[in-house]
């Protein structure tokens, strides 16, 4: 095989990983703070790629206009979950939360199909690509890269340099020791969630650059962002943006080596062996 | 400054404080003193509001607290560095300090009360990019209390703050205690060391199986025969 697709592949890759970035440190985060895991993350994302779509496509307004809508409406879902969902079973056993937000998963996705089909839609951006020594550059992928890792950088001054953010962190360690602070842990969860949501409202606009949405978009993605989760360890930002790129360069120069499905068979038994080796996260000493 | 007035309180079916009256004037030291289990740390717990009272009430300077959520009484001018120092620990020293200005009010004079924080307890501004969990008992116990001090609080509350340490490290501290008392903030302290918490305050109570066995000045208590056998083991 020419090496240049190999590089190609490569550069492909780090494109995706900085997407896939941001979902697995918008669910992180809200796991590391509520110590609950959205299963039904990426169908929130869904419903932002949808709200995009509509608001663009069907309505023709400008893409800023849907991008703002879709980060709107990720918020709102975001709080919403917490409110409506979280909040009154925050203190009960875990399975119950996995079961509720799993519940929310199938409700989504039906909810979803029955309001707009199965249909797969897509936002036609006419966007300028380039070709560097023979390796294709479209602007649909380093536009999405580019911003994604803006928004990650703007996390990390957010959780280290606001008082807001530091609590964040800091309730997640100690919440009655935050009370004792004056902040009213429960305002902190709701700010979280917000901020959760928020990143799976701008994960969802920058998605619709290289995929078509559907009622089932979430199985796409879901599943690999919690494998990325759980092998950076689970609650750890650092480990997440370092796994996000681990699998992404192995789905995509697997998919090219291999095929499409090989790339993400070889990720998956990546991520069972690493649960053996390293059951804390690719970061974490062994004991 | 602190009034309460015959709480009672406690844990699901278990009550840990019988109709417990006490009260701390303005510019006071006063001690809360008694064997492991007698309710002192819940004493604590009930005034900054992470325990609810069943019955009695809390004020400070005229102002109901009772009913009141931990944060809110927070705004309200207590402190409280609680048992086991319950510090952030994956956090640095500074972004522990930071968070003990969380509340607006303290925020706005976030640079002033770190500066006085640093001058008390200089090893903290050696320490303030280190994470607040790799640190001694006795610097844990000075970040503990310097984060209470963040809030410009007109209270604090002290639980055991010699808990777990060396006993150079207790004297070390009971001196910076002392300090701070001297200027002008008003403490009340829970302390297993009797000896020592006698000689920093004012006043006393004691404290036995949830109820108020006795009260007074300190060295008064300190004279006490059964003081002295039960607690301080002369």
């Amino acid at each position: 095989m020419d090496p240049i697709f190999l590089v190609e592949a490569a550069i492909n890759g780090i494109l995706l990983g900085g997407v896939l970035a941001l979902l697995a440190l918008g669910l992180n985060l809200i796991f590391g703070v509520l110590d609950v895991v959205w299963i039904a993350y990426v169908d929130l994302v869904m419903l932002c790629m949808y709200a995009v779509y509509f608001v663009v496509t069907v309505w023709g307004w400008p893409f800023w206009v849907g991008a703002v809508a879709a980060l709107a409406l990720g918020a709102l879902l975001g709080v919403s979950v917490h409110v409506l969902i979280i909040s009154p079973i925050l203190t009960s056993a875990p399975i119950n939360q996995l079961l509720a937000t799993g519940g929310l998963l199938f409700f989504l996705q039906s909810f979803a199909t029955f309001l707009w089909t199965t249909d797969h839609r897509s936002v036609r951006l006419t966007l300028p690509s380039w070709e560097v020594a023979g390796i294709f550059l479209p602007a649909t992928r380093l536009i999405p890269f580019g911003i994604s890792i803006l928004a990650v950088i703007g996390l990390y001054l957010f959780l280290t340099r606001t008082y807001i953010g530091t609590a964040i962190r800091a309730v997640s360690q100690d919440r009655e020791a935050m009370a004792l602070m004056g902040a009213d842990p429960r305002r902190v969860y709701l700010v979280t969630s917000a901020v959760g949501g928020l990143m799976a409202g701008l994960a969802g606009t920058l998605l619709i650059f290289q995929y078509a949405v559907h009622p089932f978009f979430g199985g796409q993605f879901g599943p690999l962002t919690f494998m990325i989760c759980v092998l950076g360890g689970l609650g750890n930002m650092v480990g997440a943006f370092v796994a996000s790129f681990i699998m992404s360069e192995v789905i995509a120069v697997g998919g090219v080596v291999f095929s499409t499905e090989m790339g993400y068979v070889i990720a998956f038994v990546i991520f069972i062996v690493m649960m053996f080796v390293r059951p804390g996260g690719i970061l974490t000493k062994r004991s | 400054m602190l009034e309460i007035g015959n709480v009672t309180a406690g844990y699901g079916h278990f009550t840990a404080l019988w109709d417990v009256s006490l009260r701390v004037d303005a510019g006071e030291a006063v001690a809360v003193v008694g064997p492991n289990g007698a309710g002192k740390t819940t004493l604590l717990r009930v005034i900054s509001g992470l325990i609810p009272t069943r019955a009695g009430v809390l004020a400070l300077d005229g102002t109901s607290l009772t009913g009141m959520a931990a944060h809110q009484i927070v705004a309200h001018g207590i402190a409280h560095v609680p048992e086991g120092r319950r510090l952030f620990p994956a956090l640095t020293v500074a972004d522990n300090l930071k968070m003990g200005a969380f509340l607006p009010a303290a925020r706005a004079h976030h640079a002033e009360s770190l500066e006085r924080v640093y001058t008390l307890f200089p090893v903290l501004a050696e320490r303030h990019a280190q994470r607040a969990g790799s640190m001694s008992g006795g610097e844990q116990q000075m970040l503990a209390i310097g984060r209470a001090l963040m809030s410009r609080p007109k209270l604090i509350l002290l639980d055991e703050p010699s808990m777990g340490l060396a006993p150079v490290m207790v004297l070390r501290l009971f001196d910076l205690i002392r300090r701070i008392r001297e200027e002008g903030y008003t403490i009340l302290v829970v302390e297993q060391n009797v000896r020592q918490v006698l000689k920093l305050v004012d006043r006393a109570y004691l404290l036995e199986v949830g109820r108020i066995r006795m009260e007074g000045r300190a060295a008064e208590l300190a004279e006490q025969d059964f003081v002295r056998k039960a607690y301080m083991g002369v």
